[in-house]
């Protein structure tokens, strides 16, 4: 049978092979375009921009997680499996600084709770990043020049230690978390409607989003940053300080991380201590899609995903979603095997 | 007699003989012992043994994977999966909702290959389009697929028996040849071999039988020019090509055996449970399987079996486990202190400990791969790779500090 197999390779080889796998994916891609056009077209618009609405808030929220993910791995070549829990956390700590500052269900919700809000995120965001920059120092760093997989077993078990941590905090249980964002809904016109939640959810991340591509692309950090992920001796060799720069990039990874939980706390209003194993898992999926390494890569890879799981949900069966999420990743994997925006680079 | 003393002479330096040697003695001397220290009620402990014995067989699979051919698979508990489902329909009277009508009841004997068969044929499929993706993309494809089978199997409806799986899984049973007049008579260790709930030696015994029989399989394998070239590939994709080995064949067989493997231990599993539901197929399968591998040495057979005996028992007898231990530990210490729930709101040793479980599981992978990276049983080749690379490194320091 391989005989067979190895021979239909060399009569199918190279650029043909390329072209019909293209081809065949275009069809594919067309005969999906059809159905869910027609399904859309069926329910209507106001309700397409709902759907489209909840889908980009829920990828912005995934691609903030992503995007930690991403940077990680393009710098040390590790697959975080603790990133998802660091988001989790960012809900728990957040979820517990509450009262202290004030803030609960049914409260005056205004532009009085912003100050205690932004208080509370910035003390969220620090304390996941103080526990990133220590796994990393503890758990990572130690084994840098162990074989690949020994720093993704500790990985998983960080994971599970965070789990753990957070599990004899407070439990098995889901945990309400106070819905403070106003449900109000803002009107476009001709019966089409956007929730507020949606845009503070996408305007809070894209905000973050940019913050970061700035950093990344203008300050000497951020430089030091692509000069270790494209090759760590040279710009040992030029005078960065490896060890800074790459916990700096676990870092930045966890402060998004945390603001991500924050945000899908207030989404969504339910957290429990597993939420980052699924939640890690997509968001992984995603940085992949988008092409490992790429930051804007990265955000596109959320997004798709956050909208095709609301398409999927709202038009198709929602049991299916997952299962959909990850075959457009091997999908995509088989016909872009870099990401969507990833470039081709030499292996080191 | 002195062939056999030579040949303990001979290995008496050689870790991984003395390591086989061990796990073969362990074997046998498992049941009788497990018996004799529980009075007559180490039922549990063989049964718990059987299972465990799946998870090895997993272990050795996928060792070929990723410890030979260094191919990176996060989603091999899909295969266990596909091999456990394929006897849960092949076996069961699953089909009779079906359009077919009627429940398909193949022996297991010949079940357990067909369920192989479909199992490596899957891993070809999968194979087949993604196995040219490079190290961590090829990972994140076997995730996604290790994702979506046990949701597809949950959401098949009445094929796959939806939520619930398939339960009334058939039995084993010998043929009639082998039912000779020793059945029913009181043998022993047992009294007779009969697979029924009541009887887990008689898995026991099938389980450490398909694991001798996979050890020589994939060992023979190792040593021959199939494993020098998955060696070839796993170090030097390019070079191996270069040398004229057909990386893709290469991969693809490796994906392939391994999926085999673990297609074998999941219509085991399947038949000893008597039931298979999409919750036993999770991502945490696949990493408790990696972690397996990785902790007890990657690339060495032995080495993998023991990281998944020494998981195992970690996971499935000594956390369970640990929180009565410590209760009644600290009870005949007379600390009822520690032991007992005490009105200002601790909980007692036992109830914390069952609560930071995960702590503990997390707690013991970073430590021992902190302590021990190359694995508790490394591989001899992988062993001299690593001190090798070490010197280099050594060596660069001294350069750079001059």
């Amino acid at each position: 049978m391989l005989g067979a197999l190895t021979r239909t390779r060399a009569v199918v080889n190279g650029a043909t092979a390329t072209r019909i796998r293209n081809l065949v994916g275009l069809v594919i891609l067309a005969v999906i375009l059809v159905v869910v056009a027609q399904k859309i077209a069926v329910r209507g618009l106001p309700f397409f921009i709902q759907i489209l609405a909840f889908g980009v808030a829920d990828g912005a929220i995934f691609a903030l997680v992503a995007l930690g993910y991403t940077m990680v791995y393009g710098i040390i070549e590790l697959i975080n499996f603790a990133h998802g829990d660091v988001f989790t956390l960012g809900a728990f700590i957040s979820l517990a600084l509450m009262p202290a500052f004030g803030l609960a269900e049914g409260k005056s919700a205004g532009i009085a709770i912003l100050l205690p809000m932004l208080g509370i995120g910035v003390i969220t965001m620090l304390l996941c990043a103080g526990v990133n920059v220590t796994i990393e120092r503890v758990a990572y760093r130690p084994l840098r020049n162990a074989p690949r997989l020994a720093a993704l077993i500790t990985a998983i078990g960080m994971s599970s230690i965070l789990e753990g941590l957070m599990f004899m905090w407070r439990g098995p249980f889901f945990l309400h978390y106070p819905n403070l964002l106003p449900d109000a809904r803002i009107s476009l016109g001709g019966g089409v409607t956007i929730g507020v939640k949606d845009v503070v959810v996408i305007a809070s991340a894209l905000i973050l989003m940019v913050a970061l591509t700035l950093f990344v692309n203008r300050s000497k950090l951020g430089k030091a940053m692509r000069a270790t992920a494209q090759d760590r001796d040279a710009a040992q060799l030029m005078g960065i300080d490896i060890n800074l720069t790459i916990a700096a990039t676990f870092f930045i990874g966890a402060v998004l991380a945390g603001a991500g939980g924050i945000i899908y706390g207030f989404y969504f209003n339910s957290v429990d201590a597993f939420l980052g194993f699924t939640a890690g898992l997509i968001a992984f999926t995603a940085a992949v899609l988008g092409g490992i390494g790429n930051i804007p890569g990265a955000a596109l890879g959320g997004l798709m995903i956050g909208v095709v799981r609301s398409f999927n949900d709202a038009y198709f069966a929602s049991q299916w979603s997952e299962v959909y999420v990850f075959a457009i990743l091997i999908a995509v994997l088989v016909f872009r095997p870099t990401g969507l925006l990833g470039m081709r680079v030499p292996e080191k | 007699m002195s062939r056999l003393s030579q040949l303990v002479h001979e290995n008496r330096q050689n870790p991984n003989a003395i390591a086989y040697a061990a796990m073969l003695l362990f074997a046998i001397v498992f049941p009788p012992v497990a018996q004799f220290t529980t009075g007559g009620n180490g039922d549990f402990l063989v049964s718990l043994a059987a299972d465990g014995g799946v998870f090895v067989l997993m272990a050795i699979g996928l060792n070929v994977v990723v410890g030979f051919a260094g191919l990176l698979d996060l989603g091999y508990a899909a295969f266990f999966a596909i091999g456990a489902y394929t006897y849960g329909i092949l076996a069961s009277n699953q089909l009779i909702s079906s359009p077919l009508g009627h429940g398909v009841h193949i022996p297991f004997w010949i079940a357990l290959f067909v369920a192989m068969f479909v199992a490596a044929g899957a891993g070809a499929l999968l194979g087949f389009p993604t196995l040219r993706l490079r190290g961590d993309y090829l990972a994140i494809v076997t995730l996604g697929f290790g994702e979506i089978v046990p949701r597809f199997f949950r959401n098949l409806g009445t094929i796959s028996g939806g939520v619930n799986g398939i339960t009334a899984l058939d039995a084993p049973s010998l043929p009639g040849w082998l039912n000779g007049p020793w059945v029913g008579q009181a043998l022993a260790i047992t009294n007779d071999f009969k697979f029924t709930s009541g009887n887990p030696t008689a898995y026991y015994v099938l389980m450490v039988m398909l694991l001798i029989l996979s050890v020589i399989l994939v060992n023979n394998l190792y040593q021959s020019r199939l494993g020098r070239a998955w060696m070839a590939v796993r170090e030097d994709e390019v070079a191996a090509a270069a040398m004229g080995v057909n990386t893709t064949t290469i991969k693809l067989l490796a994906f392939g055996i391994g999926a085999a493997t673990s297609g074998f231990a999941g219509s085991f599993y399947g038949a000893k449970l008597s039931i298979v539901s999409p919750e036993n197929f999770g991502f945490i399968v696949s990493v408790t399987v990696l972690s397996m591998v990785v902790l007890g040495g990657m690339g060495n057979i032995p080495g993998a079996m023991l990281g998944a005996m020494v998981l195992y028992y970690i996971l499935f007898k000594f956390l369970p486990d640990a929180p009565a231990q410590a209760s009644s530990i600290f009870s005949s210490l007379g600390l009822d202190v520690i032991a007992k729930p005490q009105p200002n709101g601790w909980p007692g040793i036992g109830e914390e400990i069952a609560r930071a479980k995960f702590v503990i599981f997390g707690l013991i992978l970073v430590l021992i791969m902190l302590l021990r990276p190359q694995g508790l049983l490394p591989s001899r080749v992988r062993e001299q790779e690593l001190t090798h690379k070490a010197t280099e490194e050594a060596v660069f320091d001294l350069g750079a500090a001059s």
